[in-house]
C-alpha cells in the first residue's frame, strides 16, 4: 500500500513538473513581460533595469526554479491587464468556482447514479428508453447552448430565476459564499444544472453499462441462487461492484467540471476562476493563464490521488499485503 | 481505454479460414472495403432509419456548405446587399417579418438563414481541417510510437496520457491563448482559421495515436512484418504498405466521432469569443452574437443557429456511433 | 416406492432468437429421490445445465420454460412468482456453480456472504449466524475457520473457494443441491477431494444432489443414478452401475469407451466421431443419427421415445424394437 502511494505521488510530481515547465515556457516566452508592465515612454535603460530587477537576465534554470518556488507558495506574479497580484485574484474567485463545481458534481452524481441503476435494471422499460434518448441528445447539445436555452425560458420568458451573477453573497472569513442567501441559491440553480448535465449523462451511461456487465457475472447468479432478496442482490452486490469504475470516472469528471466551468461561467457571467481565465485568454494575460493552468493541474492530480485512495477503501483485493497472502496457491 | 481490436488484424497475412477469402493479391489495398463487406455495413445501414436520416442530414449540411454561395438567398459578406434598415427582423411568418428573410435577420441586417449556411461552411471547414491535422499527427505519432518503441514510445505515450487527463476544450483554449500571444495579432479573419485549426487539431491527436500504436504493435509482431524485415525491406515501406492499411478502419471511426467533437469545440471557442470574429461568423459566433439580443426577445438570432449546430453534431455523432458498431473494432 | 423429492415432467426450454426458436431442452422427464445423487452427463450444449437452471428458476432470458412441469415434493414450482421462488432458492434448493473463482462476490468477506445468506432464510441473530458460519466453514474443511471467516475470496485458493461455495449452498440445509460442473474449473488433484466432500456432506445432511457434469468418471464415483443427455434430450437414464457396465444407447456405449480403465492395460480409447449438432441444425429423427454406427431407416425419420429396458430407460429404436418385437 505504502509503495503504491509513493509510486502515485512520484507520478503526480512528474506530471506537475511537466505542467510547471509548460506554464513557465508560456510565462517566459510568450510576449514580453516587461513590455506588458511599462508604458510606451519608458526608456530602453529603464526597461533593461527592470529586466535585471525581475531576474529575467538570470540563467534560465534559475528563473525556472524561482518560478516553481513562487508557484508552490501560491505566488504567480502580477496580472498584465489588472495590475494586481494574480494570487489575490484567484483567492477572490476560487470560492465561486468551487461552490458551483461541487454542487454540480453532487447533482450529477445523485441524479446520474440512480438513473443509471434504473436503466441497468429495467433495460427494456419505456422510462429507460426515454432516459437513454435524452442522454444522447444531452451529449450532442453544447453546454453553452443549454445554458442559453435555460436563460431564455426561465429568466427571459418566465422571469423565475436570475440570468447572471451569483446573487447576494455572505463573507465567511476569506470565503465568500452564495449558499446562505435565497438569491444566492436561486442564482446557482441554472449554472449548476447546466454544468452538471453533461456529467450526469456520462455517469448514467457508465453506471448502466457497468450494471449490465455485473448483472451477468457468476457471483450475481450465485447470489440469486442463494435466495437473497432482489434488493440485496441489486444494491448490496451489483451496485457495490459497479462503484470502482464509477469512482474513477466521477473523480476525473470533477476535474473536468472545474474546467468546463469556464463555459458555464461565461454564459451566466458567474464571477469565478473560469471567467477570469477566459478574459485572460482574450487579453493574452499570461500570468493568469499560467496560474490557472497550474491550479487546474494541481486539482487534477490531487483528485487522482484521492480516487486511488478510494479504490483502496472499496476494493479489498487492493488491500492484499504480504503477511495475509498465505491463502494463495 | 482503447483496446487493440482483434478483428482489425486481418491483413495480407489473414489466416483465419473461411472468414473471407481474398484470392487477389490486391487484398491489402481493399482491406477496408472487404472489412466493410464482411461486417455487413451496407446491410446494417439500410436497416437503421435513424442512421439513414443522420447520413442525409450530414450530407445536406456538407452540400450546403460547399455550395453556400449558390444555395444561400443572400451573401452575408457582401456589404452592398446589406441594409441596416433590415436589422433585427423576426422570421417571415411572424408579425414584422419579411418574406426575403425566412428566419429573420441579425443586428446588422444579415439574413439568419444565409448566415447559418455560410456559418456551417466555416464550422465544417475548420472541423474537417482540424480532424485532418489531428489524424495526421495522431497516426504519425502512433505509428512511430508503436513501430520504434523504447524511449520514443514511452515519451509520446507519457505526453498523451498527461494531455488526455485534461479536457479537450481546456487544451484547445490554452493553445488558442498561447498562439494568439505568440502571433501578436488581433483577431484577423485569416489567422483566426489557422489558430482554431491548430488548437483543435493539436488537442485531439491522442485518441488516434493510442489506437494506432496498439494496432501497430500487434501488426509488428506478426510474422509477415518480421519476414519483410529479414529480407531487407525498409521500415518505412513496411509501415506504409503493410501496417497503415490495417489501422485505417478504426481511424475512420475515430475521425467521424472527432468531427463532431471538433465542430463542437470550434463553436465553443467562438462562443467564448476566442474563435471566429463577427465579421466572419461560424455557427458558434452566430450564437454568441445572438446571445446578446436574447434579453430583448430577439430569440431567432440564437435559436436557429443553435438548432443548426445541435442537429449537425447529433447527426455526425449518430453516424459515428453506427460506424463504430458496424465495423465493430471494439473501440471506445 | 418413496415419493420423489423432485419430479421433472416433459420439460421443454426454448430460446426465442432472431433466427427462430431454439429448443435447448426437449421433453425431459426425470425424478430425484430424497438423499439421492442423480448424475446428469453430456457434452456442452446437451441441455444439462439448462435443465438445472430451469429447476432452480434462473434461466437466463430470453430462455424460458415452454412446456412441462417441475414439482418439488409434489408442489409445482416452475410457475411460481419471483418472490416465492426466491424463498425456495437457497432454503430448499441450493446451487453450486462451475467456477468457484467467480461465484463469490470479491468485495465481501466469506463470512459476510455466509451470514447474509443464513439471515435471509432464518430468524437467527447476527451472532448466531456468525457461529453457524464458522461451523459450516469447519465442516467443509477450511482450517482455522474463526480466523478465515473474515478473509476475502481472493485470499483463498480455488479449491478452498469451492469449499466456501459448498458451505454457502448448504448453509440452511436445503433438501436438494444442483451442482453444475462443481469441479471442472479446479485442479485435477483437488477434484476428487471436492467430490468426496460433497458426497459426505450430502449423506450426513440427507441432501439430494443433481450433479451436472461432462465427466463420466465423476459420475461413476459419486452418483446413484445417471441421466445421459444428448441434444436436449435424455438418451439413457438408470442406476449408475447399470449404465456404466451395460450401456444401451449407442451414445452411452461411445461415452464409456472414452473412459480410460487402468486395469485393462494398453487397450485403446475409442472416440465418438463428429460433434454434437448445433441447436439450429438438429437432424430429423434421432439427433444422434449422424454419429451413430448402427443406424436403421427409422432413425432418420422418427424420434425415439424413452422406453424401459431392464432397470434403465433408453431412447433408441434398437431397444424400442427389441421390446416391441419381444
Amino acid at each position: 500500500m505504502l509503495a503504491f502511494i509513493v509510486r502515485r505521488l512520484i507520478q503526480s510530481v512528474v506530471v506537475m513538473f511537466f505542467v510547471a515547465m509548460l506554464a513557465f515556457a508560456m510565462f517566459r516566452f510568450v510576449g514580453d513581460p516587461v513590455h506588458q508592465m511599462v508604458g510606451i515612454e519608458t526608456s530602453l535603460e529603464e526597461r533593461e533595469a527592470l529586466r535585471v530587477k525581475l531576474g529575467l537576465r538570470d540563467p534560465i534554470y534559475v528563473q525556472f526554479a524561482r518560478f516553481v518556488g513562487n508557484a508552490a507558495t501560491g505566488e504567480f506574479g502580477i496580472s498584465y491587464q489588472h495590475q494586481r497580484l494574480v494570487s489575490d485574484m484567484i483567492r477572490e474567485r476560487m470560492p465561486a468556482t468551487l461552490e458551483l463545481s461541487i454542487i454540480s458534481a453532487l447533482f450529477s452524481l445523485f441524479v446520474g447514479v440512480p438513473m443509471g441503476v434504473y436503466t441497468g435494471l429495467h433495460r427494456h422499460g419505456w422510462l429507460s428508453k426515454v432516459f437513454m434518448t435524452a442522454s444522447l441528445i444531452g451529449i450532442s447539445l453544447p453546454t453553452f447552448l443549454i445554458g442559453i436555452l435555460l436563460i431564455f425560458v426561465f429568466a427571459v420568458l418566465l422571469g423565475w430565476l436570475p440570468s447572471f451573477g451569483r446573487g447576494e453573497v455572505v463573507e465567511l472569513g476569506f470565503w465568500r459564499t452564495g449558499l446562505l442567501t435565497v438569491s444566492g441559491l436561486k442564482a446557482l440553480i441554472m449554472p449548476a444544472f447546466t454544468l452538471g448535465l453533461f456529467q450526469l449523462t456520462l455517469i448514467m451511461r457508465l453506471v448502466r453499462a457497468e450494471m449490465l456487465e455485473v448483472l451477468r457475472t457468476d457471483y450475481i447468479k450465485f447470489a440469486r441462487a442463494r435466495g437473497l432478496t432482489n434488493r440485496a442482490v441489486n444494491f448490496g452486490h451489483a451496485l457495490k461492484n459497479t462503484l470502482v469504475p464509477v469512482i474513477t470516472i466521477t473523480g476525473l469528471q470533477l476535474g473536468s467540471i472545474i474546467a468546463f466551468a469556464i463555459i458555464t461561467e461565461t454564459v451566466f457571467q458567474w464571477p469565478g476562476m473560469g471567467l477570469m481565465f477566459l478574459q485572460a485568454i482574450q487579453n493574452v494575460d499570461i500570468p493568469i493563464m499560467a496560474a490557472y493552468l497550474i491550479m487546474i493541474a494541481f486539482f487534477f492530480v490531487a483528485i487522482n490521488l484521492i480516487v486511488d485512495m478510494l479504490y483502496y477503501v472499496v476494493d479489498p483485493r487492493l488491500r492484499v499485503d504480504v503477511a495475509k497472502a498465505h491463502g494463495h496457491g | 481505454m482503447v483496446e487493440v481490436p482483434a478483428t482489425q488484424s486481418r491483413g495480407p497475412s489473414a489466416s483465419e479460414p473461411g472468414l473471407h477469402s481474398a484470392p487477389d493479391p490486391g487484398a491489402r489495398a481493399t482491406g477496408l472495403w472487404s472489412r466493410l463487406r464482411d461486417s455487413d455495413v451496407l446491410y446494417s445501414f439500410s436497416r437503421s432509419p435513424i442512421t439513414i436520416t443522420a447520413a442525409i442530414v450530414t450530407a445536406l449540411f456538407i452540400l450546403c456548405a460547399i455550395f453556400a454561395p449558390v444555395v444561400a438567398p443572400h451573401n452575408p459578406f457582401d456589404m452592398a446587399t446589406i441594409d441596416l434598415m433590415d436589422s433585427s427582423m423576426p422570421p417571415a411568418w411572424m408579425e414584422g417579418g419579411d418574406s426575403r428573410f425566412l428566419l429573420g435577420t441579425d443586428d446588422q441586417g444579415r439574413g439568419i438563414l444565409s448566415t447559418i449556411i455560410f456559418g456551417s461552411r466555416i464550422s465544417l471547414l475548420i472541423g474537417f481541417a482540424s480532424v485532418v491535422l489531428a489524424t495526421v499527427l495522431g497516426v504519425g505519432l502512433g505509428l512511430l510510437s508503436g513501430f520504434v518503441g523504447g524511449v520514443v514510445d514511452a515519451f509520446i505515450m507519457r505526453v498523451a496520457e498527461i494531455q488526455l487527463s485534461f479536457p479537450v476544450i481546456l487544451t484547445a483554449l490554452l493553445i488558442d491563448g498561447v498562439l494568439r500571444g505568440v502571433l501578436q495579432v488581433e483577431k484577423s479573419g485569416e489567422l483566426a482559421y489557422w489558430i482554431l485549426i491548430l488548437s483543435i487539431g493539436i488537442s485531439n491527436w491522442v485518441q488516434f495515436a493510442r489506437t494506432v500504436r496498439g494496432s501497430t504493435m500487434v501488426e509488428r509482431s506478426k510474422e509477415y512484418v518480421q519476414a519483410a524485415q529479414v529480407i531487407g525491406i525498409r521500415s518505412s515501406m513496411i509501415v506504409l504498405r503493410h501496417i497503415l492499411p490495417n489501422v485505417m478502419g478504426p481511424v475512420l471511426v475515430i475521425a467521424t466521432i472527432q468531427l463532431a467533437v471538433a465542430v463542437l469545440s470550434e463553436a465553443t471557442l467562438s462562443f467564448l469569443g476566442v474563435g471566429m470574429p463577427p465579421t466572419e461568423p461560424s455557427l458558434g459566433t452566430l450564437i454568441q452574437i445572438g446571445n446578446d439580443y436574447l434579453f430583448s426577445g430577439e430569440w431567432w438570432m440564437v435559436i436557429f443557429p443553435g438548432s443548426a449546430l445541435a442537429i449537425l453534431v447529433l447527426a455526425v455523432n449518430l453516424l459515428g456511433d453506427w460506424l463504430r458498431d458496424a465495423l465493430n473494432p471494439r473501440l471506445r | 416406492m418413496v415419493n420423489p423429492l423432485l419430479e421433472v415432467k416433459n420439460l421443454r426450454v426454448e430460446f426465442p432468437t432472431r433466427r427462430g426458436v431454439l429448443t435447448a431442452v426437449d421433453d425431459v422427464s426425470l425424478h430425484i429421490n430424497p438423499g439421492e445423487v442423480l448424475g446428469v452427463v453430456g457434452e456442452s450444449g446437451a441441455g444439462k445445465s439448462m435443465t438445472g437452471a430451469a429447476i432452480i428458476g434462473l434461466l437466463e432470458p430470453p430462455g424460458q420454460i415452454a412446456a412441462g412441469e417441475i414439482l418439488l415434493e409434489g408442489r409445482r414450482i416452475d410457475n411460481l412468482p419471483y418472490e416465492q421462488m426466491r424463498r425456495i432458492r437457497g432454503r430448499e434448493i441450493g446451487a453450486i456453480f462451475q467456477d468457484p473463482l467467480t461465484s463469490l462476490n470479491p468485495l465481501y468477506s466469506v463470512g459476510q456472504q455466509l451470514i447474509e445468506t443464513i439471515q435471509t432464510h432464518t430468524e437467527m441473530t447476527y451472532a448466531q449466524a456468525r457461529n453457524r458460519a464458522v461451523e459450516l466453514l469447519s465442516e467443509v474443511g477450511i482450517p482455522a475457520p474463526e480466523r478465515r471467516i473474515d478473509s476475502y475470496p481472493h485470499q483463498f485458493s480455488g479449491g478452498m473457494r469451492q469449499r466456501v461455495v459448498i458451505a454457502l449452498a448448504l448453509c440452511v440445509n436445503p433438501k436438494l443441491i444442483i451442482a453444475d460442473e462443481p469441479t471442472t474449473a479446479l485442479d485435477v488433484s483437488i477434484q476428487a477431494q471436492i467430490i468426496a466432500l460433497l458426497k459426505r456432506l450430502c449423506r450426513e445432511h440427507g441432501t439430494a444432489v443433481m450433479l451436472v457434469t461432462h465427466d463420466m468418471g465423476v459420475i461413476a464415483e459419486a452418483a446413484d443414478r445417471v441421466a445421459v443427455m444428448y441434444s436436449g434430450r435424455i438418451a439413457e437414464i438408470g442406476p449408475v452401475r447399470q449404465v456404466v457396465q451395460q450401456p444401451k444407447h449407442p451414445y452411452t456405449v461411445g461415452l464409456m469407451g472414452s473412459i480410460p480403465i487402468i486395469d485393462q492395460g494398453d487397450e485403446r480409447l475409442t472416440q465418438i466421431d463428429g460433434a454434437m449438432p448445433r441447436l439450429t441444425e438438429i437432424p430429423s429423427g434421432c439427433a444422434f443419427n449422424p454419429r451413430c454406427t448402427q443406424t436403421i431407416e427409422r432413425c432418420f425419420t422418427e424420434r425415439p421415445n424413452l422406453v424401459q429396458v431392464g432397470q434403465s430407460s433408453v431412447s433408441c429404436w434398437h431397444h424400442d424394437r427389441e421390446k416391441t418385437d419381444a
